[in-house]
């Protein structure tokens, strides 16, 4: 029996293992409850489809063999091509410790500034935004059961009744959904705001301009707490609702009542997540919440504020250590250089042997296998394939590669790929730590054995720093040890971890970052007093509606939008394994309103082709009588011709280079044959 | 390379709007060398929101469109008054003159004051609504309790009327014309305004022959007198055209523009108010800011292929606690051939919803009262999107209830609903667990795993359970 967490979403529920066998346990995030991936996770740790035995080029060979092969060919990489020859792909599903060694394995035994992590593709835009605002991005700055007092919720491109439903039960009062969608969760609010796909920043603006208008403003939280609100309304004033109306489709009335519900709300919450994030223009957009957020005065008001609901299970900790193509270790940027001399100092390493920034995930991925880009790419926890953005071209990218390892725990479409595949243990079979949605971080502990033939992730870094001639002790196996070095790394830092220990939070403690000492009882919530930023206060950014990076035209009249589902995670590669979840949601499909449909012929059930500019897909019809007319709607967890990211705009955020998944322009045509 | 000179006759919103475009795409290549010539001695502000000043809503230093530092960028408080298009140089107010590449005239438009005894701009008690000015005028003079007459009861006079009733003033609104806003309403839709209005304070007299003013009483119609303290004018506005003019460019009720927005004179370009395109209505933001926005890629070269097409007109009342929206034809009746026309009219409650639709796109929409139908029509309009096949939901704004959702008792439910969402547990997962033995609401949990994710299904279970219960 092991007290352990869920291995799916940021909401990291509290579960019981034994053996494989799941139950729920009482926490405050989760309140006892699980949903079906829950209850369901423990099928993956007995699975058959395990893998166990590394594969060169398809074939099982022994561990020594395998490393040595990869080994080899990153030294002749990266004699042939350069450092930077060599790239890692990292996950926001790892562990810190994994996270950490994986950032720390490129800079110091590969040299190489090309890393970054499928985390780009989640929070980021809310990541940067936050750093903007408030010199801080922790996703939520306050404990997730502090919602449950809360008069008013707005929830801003979230479904967390499809993608953490546990999460719900945090929800007591008055809820406002921004989703282009009738989904499970504005099924559930007391008002529904439905934007046009890509228009979300001119009704955040919408609804400043109502607030001020209206008289709802904060006149001294804005004096007293904040910076450049006049830059920012100056730009709202220009975005009445009658105008915002005509952009969004959202009633102008609707925007003063939300105006008015979040002023009138003794406490409040505003709270984002992908739907509004994952835009070319993701981090302005949520800047545009976040000043309206602070035009109310919330952030750091006690039982109100603004916070990102994080996607993946370590989207929070694995952005904090050093994945990151610009980051180091405590959230530290690689170009300072305060921050390059403290962690070559806790390295051991001259801090003018650390590269600089690398590439961010998307680019990295294109540029991969061309004359200027690397050559060979290490992946853990990610599953690109069906991932990323453009996934036709991404495919293509990976297979012009020389080398591409691939460490995962089962077969996917990325493994599929690689030279080398190799077997690593999964969540309950190691020890590890996470940092949940709130900046708490969770212990992990392992519950069983894991199969003879795999190897940790830590394992699998130490043998090849070894075989590239780093000192072995650089690269500790011992999940503690790693963590006690990642504390000291992150010490001073931004997201500072130096004052926890495994002891304590072994002992139960609630540890939120920053935990700057041994005897700090950590920061649950951050910004009562002050903001990050020096002079303590935050900052609003002006910032201006644009619109979607490919709007719909006559070739490709409808917009696709993207998501996720119930019964799966992320890529699906885990829980398209698992019978029960693969019964609830056997296959993939697409949400279109009927006359929609019938326009191109197709009835509910049909096969249906969906088409971008980038590729096309098949997936089966659903008519769905909420939707917008000019709007589809595909869950993304699917592979093959089957691939909702076949479709995406890989067009890049300019600041959190976040692609615009949430919308891109298709046309809807008849698939056929059955 | 010698940056080109470009002039821009006018800092209202269109002028404003333009020196901003062109200094974001031409920031760090200066190319362009801007000079802006803005009449009035403020800061360009947003026109659009002077209704919400007068109403109270908004302070004048809130509407301001560009912040202090625009005191350096542009010089205020002058005009040009001449244009010598020969010498390519433009005379200014104060005499001086400068030359011009490209001249920009985003002059606007002024209000027009129709011809009657003893009205005139500078009467006492006679206000415009145009400026910012002149809101300041009409606040100060506008005293809870007192008359005040609006005329002309277009989109302009109904804001004003229902911006002088928060400030407490009894207010007339006086229209020629047989119902208020003809250009945008259709008749039934007019009488429908004035019946709300009404309930809000303003009193409305359509059909009004105006024969005279006379300060301190009031205005003189043919059947009698409409007290007023002050007359607001809101009877139309008229292109500033006369620099045009003068100038030998081909005007129009506007100054003539193509998709280029060049006027006659290739050197010499026309937006906002003052420009007529054959493709927009003049008098509106939005076609100004579009327009802005393609006259700034010409002339810096950012899309010399860009070009303006006109603009989709959708009328759009600010005024508090009616809603009001019109685009497209709304004369249509259910009589028009090629026309499917649908109507609502709720005269009582202030609502009126009108549809028309041609080729099953929406060509024309009044709605009143019904802020989620306009919300979805002018985007249907826009978008050219095909009108959904359910009408009714289309003129309602909201889509009708299909299906009986959670239906009402356990019974009805069929067995294939899902019960818990969270772990995909139907009905006929939970009678077949009760049938095996689980039966109550702990049992049932732990047999299908229903309400152990986020737990609203709770009272759906108890209730399946309690049915289950009595059936035995």
């Amino acid at each position: 029996m092991a007290e352990t967490h869920c291995p799916y979403c940021a909401l990291q529920c509290a579960m019981t293992l034994d053996g494989a066998q799941v139950t729920p346990r009482e926490f405050p995030t989760n309140r006892g409850g699980l949903c079906q991936k829950g209850w369901t996770s423990g099928a993956l740790l007995t699975s058959p489809v395990r893998l166990t035995t590394p594969l060169v080029h398809g074939r099982p060979a022994s561990w020594d063999t395998a490393l040595d092969f990869v080994a080899g060919q990153i030294e002749r990489i990266q004699r042939e091509h350069g450092r930077d020859g060599m790239a890692i792909f990292g996950g926001g599903g790892l562990t810190n410790e994994k996270a950490y060694a994986l950032g720390k394995f490129a800079r110091v035994a590969l040299r190489t500034s090309q890393i970054d992590y499928n985390g780009r593709f989640c929070m980021s835009s809310a990541a940067a935004a936050g750093n903007k605002a408030f010199g801080v991005d922790r996703g939520l700055p306050f404990p997730v059961a502090d919602l449950g007092d809360a008069d008013l919720i707005l929830l801003v491109g979230a479904n967390p009744a499809e993608t953490m439903p546990p999460f719900m039960q945090h929800i007591k009062a008055g809820l406002v959904v921004v989703d282009p969608r009738r989904t499970a969760t504005a099924e559930r609010a007391t008002l529904h705001l439905r934007p046009a796909p890509g228009t979300d920043l001119a009704l955040a603006l919408g609804i400043l301009h109502s607030a001020f208008s209206e008289g709802y403003a904060e006149h001294d939280y804005i004096e007293c707490r904040t910076q450049g609100f006049q830059d920012a309304w100056r730009i709202a004033a220009a975005w009445w609702p009658e105008r915002v109306e005509r952009v969004t489709g959202v009633s102008a009335t609707d925007q003063r009542a939300v105006a008015r519900m979040l002023a009138e709300a003794k406490n409040a919450y505003i709270l984002t997540a992908r739907g509004t994030e994952q835009h070319a223009s993701g981090t302005d957009t949520v800047s545009a919440w976040i000043n309206l957020a602070l035009a109310l005065g919330l952030p750091g008001k006690p039982g109100s504020g603004y916070g990102c609901l994080t996607g993946q299970g370590n989207g929070q900790g694995g952005r904090e250590h050093g994945q990151k193509a610009d980051q180091l270790p405590g959230y530290r940027r690689i170009d300072d250089p305060a921050a390059r001399a403290h962690v070559g100092k806790v390295w051991g390493v001259d801090p003018s042997s650390l590269p600089g920034p690398g590439r961010s995930a998307y680019e990295l991925l294109d540029a991969l296998g061309r004359p200027q880009g690397p050559k060979g790419l290490l992946v853990f926890g990610s599953n690109p394939v069906v991932s990323a953005p453009r996934a036709t071209h991404v495919t293509e990218r990976l297979q012009a590669l020389d080398l591409l390892v691939v460490a995962d725990f089962v077969p996917n479409e990325t493994t599929a790929l690689a030279d080398v595949v190799l077997p690593v243990t999964q969540w309950a079979e190691e020890e590890g730590t996470l940092t949940n949605l709130e900046g708490r971080v969770l212990h992990r502990r392992p519950a069983l054995q894991p199969p003879s033939g795999v190897r940790s992730d830590l394992e699998v870094l130490r043998e090849l720093a070894i075989r590239l001639g780093t000192p072995a002790k650089m690269f500790p196996t011992i999940a503690e040890e790693v963590f006690d070095e990642l504390a000291k790394a992150s010490e001073g830092g931004i997201a500072d971890y130096s004052g926890i220990t495994y002891a304590r939070l072994r002992d139960g403690e609630a540890l939120h970052w920053p935990v700057p000492d041994r005897r700090h009882p950590g920061t649950p919530r951050l910004f009562t007093d002050r903001f990050g930023h020096p002079d303590g206060r935050a900052r609003f950014v002006p910032v201006d509606h644009k619109g979607p990076a490919e709007p719909p035209d006559d070739d490709f009249p409808l917009m696709a939008t993207t998501g996720r589902v119930l019964a799966h995670y992320q890529s699906g590669a885990q829980t398209r394994r698992i019978d029960e979840l693969v019964a609830a949601v056997p296959e993939s499909y697409v949400e279109v309103h009927p006359d929609t449909a019938g326009l191109a012929g197709l009835a509910d059930g049909d096969m249906a082709e969906i088409e971008s500019r980038r590729g096309k897909v098949s997936a089966r019809v659903r008519y769905v009588a909420s939707m917008r007319p000019d709007t589809v709607f595909l869950p993304f967890h699917f592979p093959g011709e089957n691939s909702a990211n076949r479709l995406t705009n890989p067009a890049l955020d300019p600041t959190s280079r976040m692609p615009e998944f949430k919308v891109c322009a298709v046309r809807l045509l008849h698939g056929g044959m059955e | 390379m010698i940056p080109r000179q470009v002039v821009v006759a006018g800092y209202g919103m269109a002028g404003a709007r333009l020196a901003e475009e062109i200094l974001k795409r031409d920031e760090e290549r200066g190319h362009i060398a801007l000079t802006i010539l803005g009449e009035e001695p403020h800061i360009s502000y947003n026109r659009v929101l002077l209704s919400g000043v007068v109403a109270g809503t908004m302070k004048p230093e809130n509407v301001m469109l560009h912040g202090e530092e625009w005191r350096e960028k542009v010089r205020l408080g002058m005009s040009v008054t001449g244009i010598d298009r020969g010498a390519r140089k433009v005379t200014l107010s104060d005499g001086s003159t400068i030359g011009y590449d490209v001249l920009v005239l985003a002059t606007g438009s002024r209000a027009w004051i129709p011809s009657v005894d003893g009205l005139r701009p500078q009467a006492p008690g006679v206000h415009t609504f145009r400026t910012l000015d002149d809101c300041a005028g009409i606040i100060a003079a506008a005293r809870p309790g007192a008359p005040v007459a609006v005329l002309g009861g277009g989109l302009l006079g109904v804001e004003a009327a229902r911006g002088l009733v928060a400030r407490g003033c009894q207010v007339t609104v006086v229209h020629p014309v047989g119902h208020l806003m003809e250009r945008q309403l259709d008749e039934a839709a007019g009488r429908v305004l004035a019946a709300r209005l009404s309930t809000l304070g303003v009193e409305v007299r359509i059909n009004a022959k105006v024969v005279g003013y006379a300060p301190g009483d009031g205005l003189e119609l043919d059947d009698g007198l409409v007290p007023a303290d002050m007359v607001v004018v809101t009877a139309g506005v008229k292109p500033e055209t006369e620099l045009a003019t003068a100038a030998g460019l081909a005007v129009d009720r506007g100054i003539l523009v193509d998709d280029c927005l060049r006027t006659s004179d290739p050197r010499i370009h026309a937006i906002g108010d003052c420009a007529q395109h054959p493709g927009t209505t003049a008098g509106l933001v939005q076609s100004a800011w579009e327009q802005a926005e393609v006259l700034a890629d010409l002339l810096t070269g950012a899309n010399v292929a860009k070009r303006y097409r006109g603009t989709p007109v959708v009328t759009r009342l600010k005024a508090r606690d009616v809603d009001l929206a019109a685009l497209g034809d709304v004369h249509a009746d259910v009589h028009t051939p090629g026309a499917e026309v649908l109507c609502l009219n709720d005269p009582t409650r202030g609502r009126y919803t009108k549809l028309v639709i041609r080729e099953d796109r929406v060509a024309g929409a009044i709605m009143i009262g019904a802020p989620d139908a306009a919300a979805t029509i002018t985007q249907l309009y826009d978008s050219r999107v095909p009108v959904p096949s359910d009408r009714l939901a289309v003129l309602l704004g909201r889509a009708l209830p299909t299906a009986a959702t959670p239906a009402g008792s356990p019974a009805e439910l069929p067995a294939s609903a899902v019960v818990c969402r969270c772990n995909s547990v139907t009905k006929a997962q939970l009678v077949t667990a009760w049938r095996s033995g689980a039966t109550d609401v702990r049992g049932l949990a732990s047999a299908t795993r229903a309400t152990t994710g986020c737990g609203s299904c709770r009272d759906a279970v108890c209730g399946i359970a309690e049915w289950l219960s009595d059936k035995t």
